[in-house]
């Protein structure tokens, strides 16, 4: 302890003091490199080169690898979402609950409608965002204003948006979807799946936000140390009730992109996407508690999962196993991260 | 006895006159007064429950006054945030530091106020990293706070140099008065060393510094004045000219001057 200058003496004052650190490209390289999404990255890169060298015909085939992108679009859009709260500090249970019962919302008001044209489609849009934001800002209202935790919190709002969901569709799948949808569901634009773009864009567009935007940056510090931030003036409540309101934005409008696809409400089908963009955003190395994270480790979060998967099968490995493996990974990946950061903190 | 009044100085850039503070029945400040002179030390001392922190978060903006005045540069003000507070350059370094320990030293400094890129860029949120960064080296050359690393997160610095972070930051808004709670209360022999010649540096600056410290060795080192409190007021206010610490705890206790009874008997 007593070894650290923190205070140089007077007489080294003429030196560049408070400026030792080296930096440029090099020295930013070097701290990407100790990350937790380039170690998952490389994970993810020899799970593809694996399954490609065994079944190149099969898994490396570019049929295949669409697959895997469609597979994983619908819960990357989730999981952004769920990062941006989990760098927060919260959670989110309900994004899967929220899907549904966009989807079945706005199922029911284009099929109103009867029409089937791009406008449908875009009333079908605002319809499926309006719910899903106002199934976020309830959740945002009950932990920023009603104090309750946001594991309960969302709990609660999931069972409740799920209820909800059965309860406007009788129970049963709406299965009329406007063609036009459907043709952005399977369509494509230069031989990639217009799903995949959008899923790109709007995991580059929350990238940026969250790196490079004040809006970002109150994200990290309300996650790292929420009564600091509210002493420095940030609106901390506001800033949560935003985020959770993100997430359900976000989980509307993957509804839409789910109905696109399935050209189905899915009832049953997000029960466990919650948790598996819980896990997808932990592979990637954002601290449950708060503070740290990146978009791109979620992007690698969300696809080791599905490769995975998508790899067992063509290999014709139960795809049971995946679930088994990507558990003991979560558990692996954390207990790694911790140690590092052990190792890296000082008391 | 030593205790010299402290009438020489001027104006005082921070005033507090008779500040009564409740919490339902429990009177923690009693007609407190106050004074802080810019380029000094004030020591703030009184045992516990005398009303130090009360009085600080009530000056800093944290808590507003059952009733009192408080002038800064002889305008009165009232603060009903610590962002009042923040805005006619008024800082606190709180105890428990307030610092991110998952974010750099200079995102830290700017925390609640980024900077922004210009234009349109900015308008739409984007931050300035370069001019954060750099306006953030400046202020520890000025203070001569060295830092191991200016972009790791700072929970990979040493707990001294994390106070620094929080010092500096501070001292890089505060234009007219730094109050710091505590601020040695878990550091080692040799950080508590440097942190006073930091508060030092930042006295010779010219704003006023606050110094509120259970530590009295501290405060012979480091105080120009020291303003006791006890039973929530004042009831003394001395030049810190030959002090020593059996005056300061004397002064604390009231074994060096006498109260009514009555307000001896009120102990808090």
């Amino acid at each position: 302890m007593s070894g650290d200058a923190i205070i140089t003496p007077p007489a080294a004052t003429g030196e560049a003091v408070g400026l030792q650190a080296p930096q440029g490209l090099g020295r930013k390289l070097k701290v990407a490199m100790s990350s937790s999404p380039f170690y998952m990255g490389i994970i993810l890169v020899l799970l593809v080169a694996f399954f490609s060298f065994l079944h190149p015909a099969t898994f490396a085939s570019s049929y295949n690898i669409r697959n895997i992108f469609l597979d994983a679009s619908v819960l990357l859009i989730l999981a952004v979402g769920t990062t941006y709260i989990m760098i927060a500090g919260g959670f989110d249970l309900s994004i899967g609950s929220v899907l549904v019962f966009s989807g079945v919302v706005a199922a029911q008001v284009m099929l109103k409608f009867g029409t089937d044209s791009l406008l449908t489609v875009g009333i079908g849009f605002i319809v499926a965002l309006a719910c899903g934001t106002a199934w976020g800002v309830f959740n945002g209202f009950c932990i920023t204003r009603l104090r309750v935790s946001a594991l309960i919190s969302t709990l609660g709002s999931m069972g409740a948006a799920l209820g909800a969901a059965y309860l406007v569709s009788d129970g049963s799948d709406i299965r009329t979807v406007p063609n036009a949808l459907i043709a952005v569901g399977h369509g494509s634009v230069g031989g990639v799946p217009w799903l995949v773009v959008i899923t790109a864009v709007v995991a580059v567009i929350g990238g940026i936000v969250l790196h490079m935007t004040r809006f970002g940056r109150h994200t990290f510090l309300v996650g790292s140390n929420p009564e600091g931030s509210r002493r420095a003036g940030i609106n901390v409540s506001g800033h949560l009730l935003r985020l959770y309101a993100l997430s359900g934005l976000l989980a509307g409008f993957a509804a839409m992109l789910s109905l696109g696809r399935f050209s189905t409400t899915t009832l049953e089908g997000h029960a466990n996407d919650p948790l598996e963009a819980i896990t997808a955003v932990v592979l990637g190395g954002t601290a449950l508690t708060g503070g740290r994270g990146t978009i791109i480790g979620t992007v690698v979060g969300v696809f080791i999962p599905a490769v995975l998967a998508n790899g067992f099968i063509i290999m014709g490995i139960q795809p049971f196993w995946q679930m088994v493996v990507i558990g003991f990974v979560v558990i692996a990946a954390v207990y790694a991260d911790q140690i590092k950061r052990q190792k890296g903190e000082r008391m | 006895m030593p205790m010299v009044p402290s009438a020489s100085k001027g104006d005082a850039i921070l005033q507090a006159r008779g500040i009564i503070k409740r919490f339902g029945h429990v009177e923690a400040l009693r007609g407190a007064d106050f004074d802080a002179y810019a380029g000094e030390v004030t020591a703030l001392i009184g045992d516990n429950g005398a009303g130090k922190s009360t009085l600080v978060k009530i000056l800093s903006g944290v808590y507003g006054a059952t009733s009192g005045q408080m002038t800064v540069d002889g305008t009165p003000v009232s603060f009903a945030s610590p962002s009042d507070a923040h805005a006619i350059g008024i800082e606190t370094v709180y105890q428990d530091l307030s610092v991110c320990p998952d974010l750099s030293p200079s995102a830290n400094m700017f925390m609640g106020r980024e900077a922004l890129r210009p234009g349109l860029l900015g308008r739409l949120g984007f931050l300035d990293n370069a001019t954060m960064r750099r306006e953030s080296a400046v202020a520890f050359q000025k203070l001569k706070v060295a830092l191991k690393d200016m972009d790791a997160p700072i929970a990979s610095l040493s707990g001294g140099q994390r106070q620094s972070v929080a010092i500096c930051r501070a001292a890089m808004w505060a234009k007219r008065v730094v109050f710091m709670d505590e601020p040695t209360a878990a550091l080692g022999v040799v950080q508590t060393a440097r942190t006073l010649d930091l508060v030092r540096r930042i006295r010779d600056t010219g704003v006023a510094v606050v110094l509120i410290s259970h530590n009295m060795r501290d405060v012979i080192q480091v105080a120009d004045t020291v303003e006791v409190l006890r039973l929530g007021r004042r009831i003394a206010s001395m030049r810190n000219q030959g002090l020593t610490v059996p005056d300061l705890v004397g002064a604390m206790t009231g074994a060096l001057d006498v109260v009514p009874e009555a307000e001896q008997g009120a102990a808090a």
